[in-house]
């Protein structure tokens, strides 16, 4: 930065360290996480914690100061997620609504639309989330059947959406709705922003094999939409789903610079912690499984030291963005194995599923991995077709009315 | 390696490629790989002159660098040696270089710095032993006082190029505990003999001291206290080592890809399957990761930060064993012609085999994080 206003890291550090050991509280390591499912007071905590932030001049560190942050640099971010170790963060709002949503927004949204949505958020009074994948549909998001009607000066929603993030906890959602048939599938899409909480959405929360419910679906029946809803173009939803999908990947595969310190706060995937797994299982000095700790150890540090080479690449403009698959498909990688490693030290303490880490619940959820996010197949082909320059796959819907294309039976 | 470099390490790369590819393109180090020696001395000399023997040495011994960070320049030139599997002691040098570096007290080695520096002499660390797995600390061989020093006996192998090499740096027991010795390769009493190498120029010897008599001046350092030293040169070793690997994956990778492009099955191309385009998305994030993790053990070992010694063990664990299942990756990709001597591909399994077995293992690393992360369950041997 030649920027001569811009504070210097490592003054912004220090600054930084100071008001965390005045302000924020320390983390309580004995304090029982909540069973998966009720972590209602959670989420009044991290709003709490987020106005702590925010009132001390330190929230939306990346984010421009016109929509409410502080307008300074990764470095400057990465140094004060260092500082916050240890010390109780909004972990929350990490992913989806800074490091997906927000930018999204701050991307494509109308001046109004940033002004409110984004500095709401970084407040501490508006938490966002995305209404994207369908029940009807995984991988294949374009394909969507959620349908969005003009009427007059407005817009009618009906169908559904599933896997959204917390979404019980929410404000406002990025939602895709088709509303154009007639078009070819990434063509007749639009992007709206939808208030979370009103008559005509119904919501479910989703229960997961560990227990989390922390995923919801939503049902819209005539949930009408004002014209100032729509972020973007009308049919131009695609777009914004792209910038909002590059964003998750750089936020799931860990190297998304709206986030403010470590982790996504979720308990219902806690790491496993190798060498307290090892010595719970009394074989922490037995030099096979000290061979695996160290395998596991390693392949984590390579996955950070991963997270931040792609990073500067995307940032200096050496990688194209793309390259956030990168992050992704290392990240899963990455959990597959210290899952299987974890299962592998804890030998026959898995049966009960209890002790450190709750070897077999995780286990239970090894794949989350690699389908939240977009599925490792999909990073495959972006690597391949968009990064080396391979051959995109056959698709057999393209440059088709969305109409005319054939669909299954579920 | 580091994504971001200065227009100064830039243009550097820029000249120890031309360099490499004039000099030493891949039909030479076939060419090398007949001759008795694996590289020619006069070539050597001429590398030194680009700096090559001069980045781990302070300036008032000769050295110096482009960017100031000896250690990230020189890898980046390691790096080039494995896009084309070059030849010579650019590992074996520089590994002696950066202990008698480190080696402030003790005896003055710094005409024999010199020597090296310009190229006039090579010089090799003799640290395995026969039948042995990387132990560095515990070396078999003993140096024992003699009439004008000490008197060394034992046997080392695997030493890189120890048949073209002036002076060896010798691990040894002595009764103060673990020392280095820099003995001359023609002192009474050494003996070379050539082992079989698996890599076509970096040739391996096995070294036998019977009886050979050095005086105190040979001591690297403080007799009995090598192990910093020992640690430091293996950090060097490991840094150079996984950059030279990452050089290699990037040029096998490259041409496969294009090999991809280029072979056509049932009228498409291989690039065009994705059952093989999935394996090349695998292999492209695996290679990211390697330079991720070379790039940063090197920053760690330049700046002597607290956590290098875990982070040169985690990019070996890494590295080591990534890069050979990438390049056996690359032969299946290629079908056949990936196992002819007339295709390159060999050259450079050759060079990353040798690389991950070379100072420790993958799994010997592995071990080494565990004595860091969980150090009251480790083995006290």
């Amino acid at each position: 930065m030649t920027d001569s206003t811009v504070e210097a890291v490592e003054s912004f550090r220090l600054r930084a360290r100071a008001w965390l050991a005045e302000n924020m509280p320390r983390v309580d390591v004995d304090a029982v996480p909540p069973p998966p499912g009720d972590d209602d007071a959670e989420w009044v905590r991290t709003r709490e914690l987020q106005k702590k932030l925010y009132a001390g001049g330190f929230a939306g560190i990346c984010f421009p100061s016109e929509y409410g942050g502080l307008g300074l640099t990764p470095e400057h971010q990465r140094a004060f997620t260092e500082e916050s170790e240890g010390y109780e963060m909004p972990l929350l709002l990490n992913v989806p609504t800074f490091s997906i949503c927000a930018p999204t927004i701050m991307d494509m949204g109308s001046e109004q639309q940033k002004r409110e949505r984004i500095s709401a958020a970084i407040r501490g009074d508006e938490i966002l989330v995305q209404f994207l994948s369908e029940p009807s549909g995984g991988s294949d998001l374009a394909g969507l059947v959620t349908r969005a009607d003009r009427d007059g000066d407005t817009w009618v929603l009906n169908g559904a959406k599933t896997w959204s993030t917390c979404a019980y906890a929410a404000d406002y959602a990025l939602c895709l709705a088709r509303t154009d048939w007639d078009a070819p599938k990434h063509r007749g899409l639009t992007m709206f922003l939808v208030k979370v909480h009103q008559p005509g959405i119904t919501m479910r929360r989703i229960t997961q094999v560990s227990g989390s419910t922390e995923f919801c679906e939503e049902f819209f029946d005539d949930l009408v939409l004002p014209a100032d809803a729509v972020v973007g173009e009308v049919n131009g939803g695609w777009a914004v789903a792209s910038r909002q999908l590059f964003h998750e990947r750089t936020a799931v595969g860990g190297g998304s610079p709206f986030t403010s310190g470590r982790g996504t706060g979720r308990v219902s995937q806690p790491k496993p912690d190798l060498v307290q797994i090892a010595r719970a299982s009394g074989r922490a000095a037995d030099p096979r499984v000290r061979e695996m700790l160290g395998e596991g150890h390693a392949l984590e540090r390579v996955q950070e030291q991963l997270i931040r080479r792609v990073s500067i690449g995307l940032e200096t403009g050496q990688m194209p963005s793309p390259a956030a698959s990168i992050m992704r498909l290392g990240h899963a990688e990455t959990d597959w194995r210290v899952d299987d490693l974890a299962l592998e030290i804890a030998g026959g303490l898995a049966v009960s599923g209890e002790g450190p880490g709750r070897v077999g619940d995780n286990f239970l959820m090894r794949q989350g991995a690699s389908l939240g996010g977009g599925s490792t197949e999909m990073s495959r082909n972006i690597i391949s077709e968009r990064i080396l320059g391979m051959p995109r796959e056959y698709a057999a819907d393209r440059d088709v009315p969305f109409s005319q294309v054939k669909r299954g039976s579920s | 390696m580091d994504l971001v470099l200065s227009a100064d390490q830039k243009l550097f790369r820029a000249t120890v490629k031309g360099f490499l590819e004039k000099e030493a393109p891949l039909t030479r180090v076939r060419e090398l790989a007949d001759t008795s020696t694996g590289f020619d001395r006069d070539w050597w000399s001429r590398a030194a002159e680009l700096g090559w023997t001069a980045m781990l040495v302070s300036e008032e011994l000769g050295g110096g660098s482009v960017s100031g960070d000896g250690l990230l320049d020189l890898a980046i030139v390691a790096e080039e040696f494995g896009r084309g599997v070059g030849p010579g002691p650019l590992l074996a040098t520089n590994i002696v270089l950066a202990g008698l570096a480190a080696a402030t007290d003790g005896p003055d080695h710094s005409h024999i710095v010199e020597a090296l520096v310009s190229g006039e002499s090579v010089a090799t660390w003799a640290v395995y032993e026969p039948g042995g797995q990387w132990s560095p600390l515990t070396p078999g061989l003993t140096a024992k006082p003699g009439s004008d020093g000490f008197v060394l006996d034992g046997v080392k192998d695997r030493v890189e190029l120890a048949e073209q090499a002036d002076l060896l740096l010798v691990t040894a027991t002595t009764e103060q505990g673990l020392t280095q010795f820099l003995v001359p390769a023609d002192a009474a009493g050494v003996s070379v003999e050539a082992s079989r190498s698996l890599d076509l120029v970096r040739r391996f010897a096995e070294v036998r001291f019977a009886g050979v008599e050095v005086p105190g001046s040979a001591v690297v350092g403080l007799v009995g206290r090598a192990e910093p030293l020992v640690e430091r040169q293996l950090q060097v070793a490991i840094v150079l080592q996984s950059a030279e690997t990452c050089g290699a994956l990037e040029r096998v990778f490259e041409f496969t890809t294009q090999w991809a492009f280029d072979r056509y099955s049932f009228g498409r191309p291989l690039a065009s399957y994705q059952a093989l385009k999935h394996r090349f998305a695998d292999m492209k994030t695996w290679i990211e990761a390697c330079h991720a993790t070379t790039g940063a053990a090197a920053r760690a070992v330049q700046d002597g930060a607290e956590d290098a010694a875990e982070l040169v063990s985690v990019a070996k664990s890494y590295v080591g064993s990534r890069s050979t299942q990438i390049l056996q990756d690359c032969v299946q990709m290629h079908g056949g012609i990936g196992v002819t001597w007339e295709h390159d591909l060999h050259l450079y399994l050759r060079r990353a085999t040798v690389n991950r077995a070379l100072y420790g293992t993958p799994e010997d690393h592995r071990l080494r994080i565990a004595d860091i992360i969980a150090p009251s369950e480790r083995k006290t041997s």
